[in-house]
C-alpha cells in the first residue's frame, strides 16, 4: 500500500513537469511578442532590448524555463503585467474565494448526488427512481449559466430574497455574507449532483446484481450490513469522479463567476486572458493543475485503500 | 432413509412449488418437490441446467426475488420457516441453514478480507465481539485445512486459488455450525483434482458436525461420490428418487438412464457417448403430460395425455413414470 502510494507520487512528477512546460510555452505560443505587449508601440529599439534583458528573454529558451520553474516552485510568479501587483497575492485571494464556493458546492452536490443515486437504485424502476433520475439528468444537462440567470431572475430580480451578485462586504456579519454564496453554490452544485447521482445509481444497480450480494443475504446479514458492503464496493469509481469534479470546482467556473461577479479563480483567469496578463495566466493554470494532479493522487490512494484489486 | 416415526428430520420439504409471474409469462420453475433429510444425511439433486435445482435451493433459504410465488412447507427440525417474518428468516440463514455456491469468487465480497467475511457472519448470528469472531474465523480456516490459515485470513478473495476460495467459502458457511448445508454446485467451477479434495472435505466435515446436506449438481460422478440419496430433477419435478446406489446403478426413469449413459463415467471405453435428443421444455409452457415425453425413447401414448403415475418400486424409492423396472443401461 505504501509502495503503491509512493509509486503514484513518483508518477505525478512527470505529469506536473509536462504541465509546467505547456504553461511556460503559453508565452511563446500566444500570438504576438510578449515584449510588444509590455511596451508602448512607439518604444525605441534600445528600450525594447533593455526590456528583453530585464525579463530574461535574451537567454536561451531552456534557461528561461528553468529560471521560471525555479521561481514558480517557491511561489514567485512575478508581477502582474496589468497592475504590477504580485501575481501570487492576486492568486491567493482569488483561489480563496473560489475554494469557499467549491467546498460548499462539493459538499451539497456530492451529498445530494449520493442520496439521490442510492434512493434511485433502491426504488429501481418505480416512480421515485424516475423522479430522482430526472433530477440528476437535469443536473448534468441543463446549461448552468442559464440556471444561474434563471435563479438570479427568480430570487433577486422578481423577489428580493437573495443578493444577485458579488460576495458582500467583509464588514457584513457571517450569515449575511453566506447569503451571497447561496445562488452561486446552488448553481455550481448541479453538475456534481447530477454526475455523482447517475454514477451512484449505475454502480449500485451493477453491484446488487452480482452474486455476492445474494450470498451476503444467504449468510444472514440484515439490510444495513449488506448496504455497507454495497457502498464499499460502489465507492472507488464514485470517489474518482468526485476528485475530478472537485478539481473542476476549484478551477472555478468562468461562466458562473462572471454571472455572479464572484472574484474567484475563474474570474481571474478570464480577466488575465482579456488583459493578456501572461504571468497571472501562467500562475493560475500551474497552481490549478497542481491541485488537480494532487487531488487525483489522493483519490488514487484512497481507492486503493478501499479496493485491494487496484493496488498493483 | 429417515424413519419418520422416531426421528425429527433436520429438514423436511413438502410439496414446494415456485412460480415466477411476469407480464409475459408464468414460469413454473419448481412443481411440487418433497423430501425429508435426517441429520448427517446427504441428498443430491441431480439435473440439467434449468431443471429448477438452484431455484429450489434458493427457495429453501427464502432468497428468491419478490416476483417469485412460493407454496408448500419447509420444516427445519419441525418448525415451518417459509411463513416466518423476514427478520426471523435472516437469523436462520447462515446460522441453522447455510449455503455454499458454485463460484466462490463471485460469492465472496471482493473488497473484504476472508477473515472479515467469516467474522462478520459470526458477529451477526452470535453477537460476539469482533475479536472472538476473528478467532472463530481462524479456527474455521484451520478446520477446512487451509495452510497457514492465520496469514490467509488477511487475504482478499482474488489473492487465493479457486480451491482455496471454496474452502474459505465452506469455512464461512460452517462458522455458525448449521444443521443443514445447502451446496449449489460447489465443485463445478473447480479442477477435477481439486473437486475430489473439496468433496472429501465436505464428507468429513459433515460426519464431524452431523449436518444434513442438500447437494445440487449436474455431474453424475460427483453425485455418486457424495450422496446417500439422489433425487433426479427434470422440469421442476423429482422424476426419480432413491438411494444413490439404487438410482445410479439401476435407473428406472428413462431420463435418469439418459443422464447416466451420456456421462463419461457410465460408459465403457470405445463406445460413443449417447446424448438425450432434444432439449428441456420451456418452464413457461409445460406440457399437460410427462415433461420428458417429447425426448423419451420409451414414450407411450398415455405419456403425452396426462401426468405419469408416481410409482414406489420399493420403500424409500420413487419413480414418476408409467413403469418402475430398472432400465437396461448400455454399460
Amino acid at each position: 500500500m505504501l509502495l503503491f502510494s509512493l509509486r503514484r507520487l513518483m508518477l505525478a512528477i512527470p505529469t506536473l513537469l509536462g504541465v509546467s512546460l505547456v504553461v511556460f510555452g503559453l508565452v511563446h505560443i500566444a500570438p504576438g511578442n510578449p515584449i510588444d505587449m509590455l511596451m508602448p508601440p512607439e518604444a525605441s529599439p534600445e528600450a525594447i532590448a533593455q526590456m528583453k534583458i530585464a525579463y530574461g528573454f535574451d537567454k536561451p529558451l531552456y534557461i528561461q524555463y528553468f529560471l521560471w520553474l525555479g521561481h514558480a516552485a517557491v511561489g514567485q510568479f512575478g508581477l502582474s503585467v496589468f497592475n504590477a501587483t504580485p501575481v501570487w497575492d492576486q492568486l491567493v485571494v482569488a483561489l480563496g474565494n473560489t475554494v469557499q464556493l467549491a467546498l460548499l458546492a462539493a459538499f451539497f452536490g456530492f451529498g445530494f448526488g449520493i442520496v439521490l443515486g442510492l434512493l434511485s437504485a433502491a426504488y429501481y424502476g418505480k416512480w421515485p427512481d424516475k423522479l430522482f433520475s430526472a433530477i440528476t439528468t437535469a443536473g448534468v444537462s441543463l446549461p448552468h449559466y442559464w440556471c444561474a440567470i434563471v435563479l438570479v431572475m427568480l430570487c433577486a430580480v422578481l423577489h428580493d430574497w437573495l443578493p444577485a451578485q458579488g460576495m458582500g462586504d467583509d464588514s457584513l456579519p457571517f450569515y449575511e455574507r453566506l447569503q451571497y454564496m447561496i445562488l452561486p453554490v446552488v448553481t455550481l452544485m448541479l453538475i456534481p449532483m447530477g454526475v455523482i447521482g447517475r454514477l451512484v445509481r449505475a454502480r449500485v444497480l451493477d453491484i446488487i446484481s452480482q452474486d455476492f450480494v445474494g450470498a451476503l443475504s444467504a449468510k444472514g446479514l440484515t439490510r444495513w450490513p449488506v448496504l455497507r458492503h454495497i457502498i464499499k464496493n460502489a465507492a472507488p469509481p464514485v470517489l474518482a469522479l468526485m476528485g475530478l469534479q472537485f478539481g473542476y470546482l476549484l478551477g472555478g467556473s468562468i461562466l458562473i463567476e462572471t454571472v455572479f461577479n464572484w472574484p474567484g479563480s475563474g474570474n481571474l483567469l478570464n480577466l488575465a486572458i482579456f488583459r493578456r496578463d501572461i504571468p497571472v495566466l501562467q500562475a493560475t493554470i500551474l497552481v490549478l493543475a497542481t491541485f488537480f494532479v494532487l487531488l487525483n493522487l489522493a483519490v488514487d490512494v484512497i481507492q486503493a485503500a478501499i479496493d485491494p484489486r487496484i493496488r498493483r | 432413509m429417515l424413519d419418520a416415526a422416531n426421528t425429527v428430520a433436520a429438514m423436511e420439504v413438502r410439496d414446494l412449488t415456485v412460480r415466477f409471474r411476469t407480464d409475459e409469462a408464468d414460469v413454473a420453475a419448481v412443481n411440487g418437490i418433497s423430501f425429508a433429510l435426517a441429520p448427517g444425511e446427504t441428498l443430491t439433486i441431480l439435473g440439467e441446467s434449468g431443471s429448477g435445482k438452484s431455484v429450489s435451493l434458493k427457495a429453501l433459504m427464502g432468497l428468491l426475488p419478490r416476483q417469485a410465488t412460493i407454496t408448500g412447507k419447509v420444516l427445519l427440525k419441525g418448525t415451518e420457516i417459509l411463513s416466518l417474518p423476514p427478520s426471523q428468516l435472516a437469523k436462520l440463514r447462515g446460522g441453522a441453514v447455510s449455503m455454499i455456491f458454485q463460484e466462490p469468487m463471485a460469492a465472496l465480497d471482493p473488497v473484504y478480507t476472508i477473515g472479515e467475511q467469516i467474522a462478520e457472519t459470526v458477529v451477526q448470528h452470535e453477537g460476539v465481539s469482533h475479536r472472538a469472531a476473528m478467532k472463530r474465523a481462524l479456527e474455521m480456516m484451520e478446520h477446512v485445512r487451509i495452510p497457514s490459515a492465520a496469514r490467509r485470513l488477511k487475504n482478499y478473495p482474488h489473492e487465493m486459488s479457486g480451491g482455496m476460495r471454496q474452502r474459505a467459502m465452506i469455512a464461512l458457511a460452517l462458522a455458525c455450525s448449521p444443521s443443514v448445508l445447502l451446496a449449489d454446485e460447489p465443485t463445478t467451477a473447480l479442477d477435477v483434482t481439486v473437486q475430489i479434495q473439496i468433496l472429501l472435505l465436505l464428507r468429513q466435515l459433515q460426519e464431524e458436525m452431523g449436518m444434513a446436506v442438500v447437494f445440487v449438481t449436474h455431474d453424475v460422478g460427483v453425485a455418486a461420490e457424495i450422496s446417500d440419496r439422489v433425487a433426479v430433477m427434470y422440469a421442476g419435478r423429482f422424476v426419480e428418487t432413491g438411494s444413490a446406489r439404487d438410482v445410479l446403478r439401476s435407473a428406472r426413469h428413462p431420463y435418469t438412464a439418459g443422464l447416466l449413459s451420456s456421462t463419461v463415467q457410465g460408459v465403457m471405453r470405445g463406445k460413443v457417448l449417447e446424448t438425450i435428443p432434444g432439449s428441456p421444455p420451456s418452464l413457461a409452457h409445460l406440457p399437460p403430460g410427462c415433461a420428458f415425453a417429447p425426448r423419451c425413447s420409451h414414450v407411450a401414448p398415455v405419456c403425452v395425455q396426462s401426468q405419469p403415475p408416481v410409482l414406489v418400486p420399493h420403500p424409500g424409492a420413487m419413480v414418476r413414470c408409467i413403469q418402475d423396472k430398472p432400465l437396461h443401461l448400455p454399460v
